[in-house]
């Protein structure tokens, strides 16, 4: 790790994170994501809030890790709030990278935050589901 | 508070800045005007003079460790110690047996030459030590074999400043006719050691951990019994032929310089080293969810290993930017796995990545200890808010007890 490493954005989401926190993951508007492990030194986790016409309306993260994961997901957050799940769907970790300068040995930071998006939005459908069956 | 200069310096276990009567010593043996001959010129007087000011701090290294000086070799440091004393021991009693005892915690210099060895057809037994970082004496006792020749066990460890038990060890090794290599690396100048009554066969040293300069270290050979070893460096026959190469007689005058100093003023040192990490300690142990890595009684004064669980090695770092410290984390390095003498203890990956290492060292002071503390606990706080394994916790589902989707 040097200090030099990362860029000014990635820094500034590490210092400044957006929309830390959770929502109630009971709620059946509400798609949780965890991806990554304890002893892989990452865990990532993304919540989503849905609205009936299927816009995410907040998002809240909590991330163990790196600077490289914390300032991937805090980004991400600010990427999806305000879209739809299908838009939010498409995000892909190259356009983490490219904002973020981040360089090569923490791409996988930015792999994570592609599948939490994944997980969460997965999560969310599989209620929906649930919800309809019930 | 007194004023605090940034950035604080607490990893005096990576290396120290070299105290200023110490490089006053090492410039006057430099420069035309200077002590700068070579001291294998026996034909005139700027060898002889040189020649001087090597016995000279041979005799200083000697009068802290309780060695003669006929005893030394001078090295480029103790990675070069490290590996001629046990490549050394290797070869030269290859006749006698195959096998070498070490331990999983010690330095890489002395691990990598042991991987090196087995390439070759030599048996290397890796101890585990307990859960505190201290070896079972029962268990050296346990490896020795016939044809076992070289036991290598570090002193104070770079990592957890645990103490081994030298003294005990070298009663083992003496009597069951084993030799015995000691790392002295990290304890040299730091607390006492004495070759004259020590059952210690060979011992590294290095000048730049007790702030002395970089590239200058020593092996010690012991002479009686006397202990034998293959020579690494070949060449004018330097040393004995033990290691060959023109010796750096400002290093070597620095080295001398830097255990005289350490002799005289090592106990105060230690005493109010310790004081401050004891100070270090009292300010972070009551948060929640913090460990000390390896024992804290056995330990050398100015080192201090922390795990805080739940939060990452490099975001703990990079979130205290002007204060110097190594981390276990295996993203803050340049290897992917996380500490190796940490898990070795038994801790679990998580922790290891958590850990930081504090060393504090001659010149630390109460204010960059009070300043550290602060510091440490806010961003711990601040990291922890972060952190969903903090919040799983707080939930009473401990992330430890989950099992993880391995992707």
């Amino acid at each position: 790790m040097e200090q030099g490493m990362y860029g000014a954005k990635a820094l500034d989401h590490y210092e400044n994170p957006r929309n830390v926190g959770s929502l109630d993951r009971n709620d059946p508007r509400v798609g949780t994501g965890i991806v990554g492990t304890p002893a892989s030194e990452y865990v990532m986790k993304l919540q989503i809030f849905v609205t009936s016409e299927g816009i995410i309306s907040d998002a809240k993260f909590r991330t163990y890790g790196c600077v490289g994961a914390i300032a991937s997901s805090s980004l991400l957050t600010e990427w999806i709030r305000g879209v739809s799940l299908v838009d939010a769907e498409k995000i892909r970790n190259a356009q983490i990278v490219e904002e973020l300068e981040l360089p090569q040995d923490k791409i996988h930071c930015s792999v994570l935050a592609e599948e939490v998006v994944q997980a969460a939005i997965e999560d969310y459908r599989r209620k929906q589901v649930l919800k309809k069956t019930a | 508070m007194d004023k605090i200069t940034l950035p604080i310096y607490l990893d005096y276990s990576a290396t120290t800045p070299i105290d200023e009567r110490v490089a006053e010593a090492m410039c006057s043996h430099m420069t035309r005007m200077g002590n700068f001959g070579n001291p294998a010129s026996s034909s005139h007087v700027f060898g002889w003079k040189a020649r001087e000011a090597i016995e000279q701090a041979a005799a200083n290294l000697c009068d802290l460790i309780g060695a003669k000086t006929e005893e030394i070799v001078w090295s480029s440091g103790a990675t070069e110690s490290d590996n001629l004393a046990i490549k050394g021991v290797a070869q030269f009693y290859r006749h006698k047996g195959n096998h070498i005892i070490t331990v999983k915690t010690e330095h890489k210099a002395v691990l990598d030459t042991c991987r090196a060895l087995e390439r070759e057809g030599l048996r290397i037994t890796y101890l585990v030590p307990q859960e505190n970082g201290l070896l079972d004496l029962q268990s050296i006792e346990n490896a020795i074999q016939d044809d076992t020749v070289l036991v290598s066990i570090m002193h104070v460890n770079n990592e957890i400043g645990v103490i081994q038990d030298i003294e005990a060890i070298g009663e083992i090794t003496r009597r069951r006719g084993v030799l015995f290599h000691v790392d002295a690396a990290q304890s040299a100048g730091k607390i006492a050691i004495d070759l004259s009554r020590l059952n210690v066969d060979l011992m590294s040293f290095s000048a730049h951990k007790i702030y002395g300069p970089k590239g200058i270290g020593a092996l010690y050979i012991r002479s009686e019994p006397r202990v034998r070893i293959e020579s690494q460096m070949h060449g004018g026959g330097h040393q004995h032929g033990m290691r060959s190469g023109t010796l750096p007689v400002h290093q070597i005058v620095a080295m001398g310089e830097a255990f005289r100093i350490a002799r005289i003023e090592m106990q105060a040192d230690e005493e109010r080293i310790l004081s401050l990490r004891t100070r270090l300690w009292n300010g972070l142990k009551d948060l929640d969810e913090v460990y000390v890595n390896g024992d804290l009684e056995q330990r050398v004064a100015g080192n201090l290993n922390v795990s805080f669980n739940f939060v990452a090695g490099e975001s703990l770092i990079m979130a205290m930017k002007d204060i110097a410290v190594s981390s276990g984390s295996a993203c803050s390095s340049a290897s992917m796995e996380p500490s190796y003498v940490l898990r070795a203890l038994g801790r679990s990956e998580a922790l290891a990545h958590s850990s930081l290492r504090f060393s504090l060292g001659r010149f630390t002071t109460e204010a960059e200890v009070d300043y550290t503390i602060i510091t440490v606990r806010r961003v711990v706080e601040r990291l922890r808010e972060l952190s969903p394994l903090w919040e799983m916790y707080l939930e009473d589902s401990d992330p430890r007890e989950m099992e993880w989707a391995v992707r």
